[in-house]
């Protein structure tokens, strides 16, 4: 793919004036649609958006240095308190390998070993995390999720992760008037059913979904899928 | 390829032809048996197969995992899991052996023994004189240019600069070279007998276990950098066995409603955990033709960095089809990761087979496919 985030960033700069309370999800079947989180990631820091990034899957150099190549550096938004980069392969370490008093209530991914289905805590982070305070003057803040397929791989149920999104939707969407991004991987073959259930129930519920699909005639070395754009049926009259 | 530039001449420090000109302080470029990829700087080791390390881009990226799915019999992912381990005997790196079935000290005992460059040269060096088939003289410049580049006289293995090195499968790793490197072991028994019943994070206890001996391991021995004082810095190889076996404890290969899936996959995501904050890299041998539940691999699988899949030809209708006479079976890559970069490095083709000799397991496109790449 050559150079997605110009090809998205028009549609998304015209987007932002009024794709405020959305969710919207991310889908990739036979690829990685990880540059969709990428993208994502570095457009809202560019636009100067309050970001609450849920890192689930790779470590936070891997982020950062493929946001240095976008053109943002992580590490200075963390500093100027615009990201708050939940680091989920660290915070789930310290849970597995930490001292039980050290680790506390408030560890994020603490469902990995207590009662092993309840995100109260991850919400409360995300809650907690973009919430105004009054020095703040960030745009719209966003939560970005990569990915939430991991949590059903953690033991946790579907339907507690479709509760978290609807919580987060309130609080994030409704409340803040903010924007939530989320990554799911599904596959037409997949039998994952419980992963099925929630990308299904996902799809139903937001309102843009960008689905990256692999090639079906197979791997080819320089064109690596498509991109489908679904769901921006109230927003098609403003676009040239 | 910089390699047919350069041509005979011999740098000094006998660096191939792959590395990057990094002064000699650079602290990437310092530890044994790595290289940096040349497209976004990952440091990389060689898996034990250079054809595979091909395959894989130009290597496997430390602080990741290489997870194969076994062959029906076992019989060639345990000889991908040898080459991994005795690779980083050569090295010099320290390994960590886990197992539920063999005895670690066994297992190691049982290491191809290395090919040494003067061994090898030579025998390059007799075929290039001899006059041979077209096919065979091919091979041998292939071999040639690769190597030309390297000093002549090789003393030890620990000495090799070179990236990827060659076995010999009759022979076993000499004794010697075995106690020349640091070595752990897990031997899921021998664990169970020490302690009593412990459950953490309603995982398996066997994976609980192994967990906390693999994070001791890294913390001890600084592979987390938490001794910045320690002189030479080294990778710890990890190899893990049968992982999923009912042997583990695990039911997962035994049932079709299995009483916990989420343990392994909780395991990996740990391990995924230490592996990113360590100068390590891990490969995990799983049975995967025994576990009933698909929905189990797929998770698995988004949990690996690098899938590789081996089905062989033994006992399937494939073994007396012509078509497939020299080969013994067929390599799957079912994923390789993107890592600190937007694309991954992959090989054009996905179509392969591999082909097992004394002195060499090479991986190639099926004969009869429009391209004829080999990877040696």
């Amino acid at each position: 793919l050559s150079n997605p985030p110009s090809s998205l960033s028009f549609l998304e700069g015209s987007l932002l004036i009024v794709f405020q309370g959305k969710l919207t999800l991310l889908r990739d079947t036979k690829t990685d649609g990880s540059f969709l989180v990428h993208h994502f990631l570095s457009f809202y820091l560019k636009a100067g958006c309050k970001v609450c990034f849920v890192a689930l899957l790779q470590s936070f150099s891997h982020y950062n240095i493929i946001a240095q190549k976008l053109g943002v550096s992580l590490t200075a938004a963390k500093e100027r308190g615009q990201l708050v980069f939940l680091e989920g392969l660290k915070s789930c370490f310290d849970v597995f390998f930490g001292e039980e008093q050290h680790v506390g209530q408030t560890n994020p991914l603490q469902f990995v070993s207590k009662d092993g289905s309840n995100l109260k805590t991850m919400y409360e982070f995300v809650r907690t995390s973009l919430m105004a305070s009054g020095s703040d003057s960030w745009k719209c803040p966003v939560l970005l999720v990569d990915d939430l397929s991991v949590l059903l791989s953690l033991g946790v149920r579907p339907v507690d992760v479709l509760d978290f999104i609807h919580y987060c939707r309130v609080a994030v969407c409704s409340q803040l008037k903010g924007n939530i991004v989320v990554l799911v991987h599904s596959n037409d073959d997949s039998e994952d059913e419980e992963n099925e259930l929630v990308v299904n129930s996902l799809c139903h519920q937001s309102n843009l979904i960008l689905w990256a699909e692999g090639l079906a005639t197979g791997f080819c070395k320089d064109v690596h899928g498509q991109v489908k754009l679904a769901k921006a049926f109230s927003l098609l009259p403003m676009l040239p | 390829m910089a390699a047919l530039a350069t041509g005979g001449a011999t740098p000094s420090d006998g660096a191939t032809s792959f590395q990057r000109k990094v002064p000699a302080s650079s602290r990437l470029a310092a530890i044994a048996g790595t290289r940096p990829s040349v497209r976004h700087g990952q440091l990389l080791l060689s898996s034990g197969l250079p054809s595979l390390d091909c395959v894989l881009g130009g290597g496997l990226a430390v602080g990741t995992l290489l997870l194969i799915e076994e062959d029906k019999y076992g019989i060639y992912s345990n000889l991908l899991f040898k080459y991994f381990l005795a690779e980083g005997i050569v090295c010099g790196h320290n390994l960590f052996v886990a197992s539920a079935k063999e005895d670690p000290a066994d297992i190691l005992k049982e290491l191809p023994a290395p090919l040494f460059d003067d061994v090898h040269k030579n025998q390059v060096d007799e075929k290039e004189t001899a006059i041979k088939s077209k096919q065979e003289s091919q091979e041998s410049m292939k071999i040639a240019w690769r190597y030309q580049n390297l000093p002549k006289m090789e003393v030890s293995p620990a000495a090799s600069a070179r990236f990827g090195h060659y076995y010999d499968v009759s022979k076993t790793v000499s004794p010697e070279l075995l106690k020349s490197i640091k070595w752990h072991r897990f031997f899921l028994p021998e664990e169970m007998s020490l302690h009593p019943e412990i459950k953490t994070c309603n995982m398996t206890c066997g994976y609980t276990r192994l967990l906390q001996s693999i994070q001791r391991i890294i913390y001890q021995e600084g592979f987390d950098g938490s001794y910045p004082q320690k002189k030479q810095k080294n990778i710890l190889r990890i190899g893990i066995q049968s992982l999923g076996s009912v042997l583990w404890g695990d039911d997962i290969c035994c049932t079709d409603n299995p009483e916990d899936i989420f343990s392994l996959t909780k395991f990996l995501y740990v391990l995924r955990g230490l592996l990113r904050m360590s100068l390590s890299a891990c490969i995990i041998t799983v049975p995967a033709h025994l576990i009933q539940n698909k929905a189990i691999m797929e998770r698995v699988t988004n949990l690996s960095d690098t899938v590789v899949g081996l089905e062989s030809f033994i006992g399937s209708e494939r073994e007396t089809n012509p078509l497939y006479k020299d080969y013994q079976g067929l390599i799957h890559v079912h994923q390789i990761p993107r890592l600190n970069s937007l694309i991954c490095d992959v090989s054009g083709t996905k179509d392969l087979a591999f082909r097992l000799k004394r002195k060499q397991f090479t991986i190639e496109t099926r004969a009869g496919s429009s391209q004829c790449d080999t990877f040696i």
